[in-house]
């Protein structure tokens, strides 16, 4: 299996007023050939500001990134422009996203024209298949960004962010502005399109049975910090990090004769300004001990799941 | 219709319509149901169903320049709310009727001390005196989980779980008989959601308050519900008790909302959506509402208004293709 992505100690800090806000901290994962990797977590934990942080819509303060096998952390603006063609992102809010004085054509072609590699009959040709292929109705197509519904929107900026066949798309909560029903066509449609396409995902989401319906491996992240990371069902059967568990404990269910054992956390969110060393989540957890104030490594319990707890093995039994 | 003087809160036959320039929204299209003391009531549907407007009908909060309540009764213990004055809605509006927002950022006033907000609802509807409203403040916040040494905060100063526990404490500083819960945990992470729906449920046990659950999210009705209703198009679809609609769902819409939804606890093949939109609601559909969408349809759902019919003891379905 190829890596399409792949990044080492990845680090995006932003200054603050208080000190230095640590978004991402020394993460570390790859992303196989067509395969989508799910990153969850909760508001503030940074998984936005890794998918863009990968892609270049952010500059990363350390670490490396590499692309199908090349490092393409620092690229100059030439190359840059190159490598988005590969590499495109689908936003939360399909309204903030969209230009609301561009019609739904004109978005979704704009990508064809910037790439300049078209002439303008086979943009007018792609433009359609486009359209086709995310099924937006022909009446639809001269239509503004305000007259559409949520759905429509978002499949108006996967059009776009599709147009040049992108090997690599990072989904930035693509769904979690729709409907439950809307929802569902979309994830529908973003696994056709990926397996028509080839394309490798990132989908970054706080819902956690999206996560696992369209993910083949699952990142958890806590505060900037990669906690846990290991195929989807296996992340789901078998949690081994206290804060995975505590999380899918907190899904509500609907299965309503098997209630969940909840473990209720106390506490919120620590600070993620000049964050102390040692694991992040220590203020909250219930396994708590001396160990957890020095820093955590990402250590491999099973082929392919990785958990970053000192504790891990006694927890677990 | 059954008497219905003797049910705690009970919804006749409401309709309420949104006038814009050219148009008439029609949001709620005649909505029946009853709400006893200390149940909780889900009402489970998309956006645009028409499941806020139902609540805020009931407070009498709808919007007096576009909305209208064109038809309909809301009893509170044989009272028609829709009859009362201003006046006199005031005096059970936040105390014997409670509302909590789905956005605890624009539920509190940004420039007011979080303690104050709470004791102001408190002395609008007690005859006491400032520093026993204070008094009851501290306990209220307290209560919520937020240490008293927080009083003077701002909301700036709170996370997202914190504000909506402020909105909490102040839906409950009057102990209100009902609860109407707007989409109280859906702009909270699922932690801190978990956190305040337990919180929600413990307190509505310590109060015996009856409780509105307004939600999209059938998990939360699973956990805190005793009974559904299931909202499409200003209607109500389907209606029973929570083990109904969980182990029987049976109208082709409430089949279509679980078929839609991933399975967190099993690896899921495909969704199955409800194919299409929900309709226009300055147009709708002839008959059932839901007909364009439905995989079951005859020609016969388009001639005219389905009425619910029971398919099972206090389990009910707004379809032909059921109970038959």
């Amino acid at each position: 299996m190829s890596a399409v992505i792949e990044v080492s100690h990845l680090k995006k800090y932003f200054d603050t007023p208080r000190g230095k806000l640590h978004a991402v901290d020394d993460v570390t994962f790859q992303i196989g050939s067509g395969r989508t990797m799910g990153v969850v977590g909760e508001s503030g934990c940074g998984k936005s500001t890794l998918g863009r942080t990968m892609i270049h819509l952010l500059e990363s303060t350390g670490g490396t990134i590499r692309f199908c096998g090349e490092d393409v952390t620092n690229v100059s603006a030439h190359k840059l422009k190159k490598l988005r063609e590969n590499m495109q992102i689908i936003f939360q809010d399909p309204y903030s996203s969209l230009n609301p004085r561009m019609t739904v054509m004109e978005t979704v072609q704009e990508p064809l024209i910037l790439s300049g590699r078209f002439s303008r009959s086979q943009i007018r040709e792609e433009t359609e298949q486009l359209m086709d292929l995310v099924g937006i109705d022909r009446r639809m197509r001269t239509a503004y960004p305000h007259e559409l519904d949520g759905g429509r929107r978002q499949r108006v900026g996967i059009a776009r962010a599709i147009a040049l066949k992108p090997r690599f798309v990072v989904c930035d909560e693509p769904v979690s502005a729709l409907d439950v029903s809307i929802q569902a066509q979309v994830l529908n449609l973003l696994q056709d399109l990926q397996e028509q396409r080839q394309m490798t995902y990132m989908f970054v989401t706080h819902d956690l049975s999206v996560v696992r319906h369209i993910s083949d491996d699952i990142c958890v992240m806590y505060l900037g910090q990669l906690v846990e990371t290991s195929p989807s069902s296996e992340l789901f059967e078998r949690p081994l990090h206290p804060y995975t568990r505590a999380l899918l404990s907190a899904i509500p269910s609907i299965d309503i004769h098997h209630p969940r054992q909840r473990i209720v956390l106390k506490g919120e969110l620590t600070s993620p300004v000049n964050p102390a060393p040692g694991c992040r989540f220590a203020a909250r957890c219930p396994h708590v001990c001396e160990r957890c104030r020095e820093p955590q490594t990402l250590t491999e319990v099973s082929p392919g799941h990785y958990v970053s707890c000192c504790r891990c093995g006694e927890i677990n039994g | 219709m059954t008497d219905n003087s003797q049910h705690f809160l009970s919804v006749e036959d409401l309709y309420v319509e949104y006038e814009t320039e050219n148009t008439v929204v029609h949001a709620v299209n005649g909505v029946s149901f009853t709400l006893e003391k200390g149940h909780t009531l889900g009402l489970v549907g998309e956006t645009g169903a028409g499941k806020t407007s139902i609540a805020k009908a009931i407070l009498g909060i709808l919007p007096d320049l576009q909305a209208r309540v064109s038809c309909g009764r809301i009893l509170l213990e044989g009272r028609d709310l829709l009859k009362l004055s201003e006046k006199e809605m005031l005096k059970i509006r936040g105390d014997r009727i409670s509302m909590i927002f789905q956005d605890p950022m624009t539920a509190l006033n940004p420039v007011m001390q979080v303690g104050s907000q709470i004791a102001e609802a408190v002395r609008l509807h007690n005859p006491v005196s400032r520093r026993e409203a204070k008094k009851k403040a501290v306990e209220m916040l307290e209560m919520v989980g937020i240490p008293a040494d927080r009083y003077h905060e701002y909301p700036h100063q709170f996370s997202g779980g914190m504000k909506q526990r402020v909105v909490i404490a102040i839906a409950l500083a009057c102990n209100p008989q009902i609860l109407l819960a707007d989409e109280p945990t859906t702009a909270l992470d699922v932690t801190i959601q978990a956190q305040v729906l337990e919180m929600i449920v413990e307190l509505k046990k310590s109060y015996s308050m009856s409780m509105l659950m307004i939600t999209h999210d059938l998990g939360v009705v699973a956990e805190v519900c005793d009974e559904v209703a299931v909202v499409y198009a200003g209607e109500i679809v389907e209606y029973g008790s929570r083990e109904d609609l969980f182990d029987h769902p049976s109208h082709p819409y409430t089949k279509g909302l679980f078929g839609a939804l991933p399975d967190v606890d099993r690896d899921s093949g495909r969704l199955n959506p409800v194919p299409g939109l929900p309709p226009d609601p300055t147009n709708l559909p002839e008959g059932c509402h839901f007909y364009p969408r439905c995989s079951r349809r005859t020609d016969r759902c388009r001639e005219s208004k389905i009425e619910m019919a029971e398919i099972a003891p206090g389990h009910l379905c707004r379809c032909f293709a059921e109970g038959k």
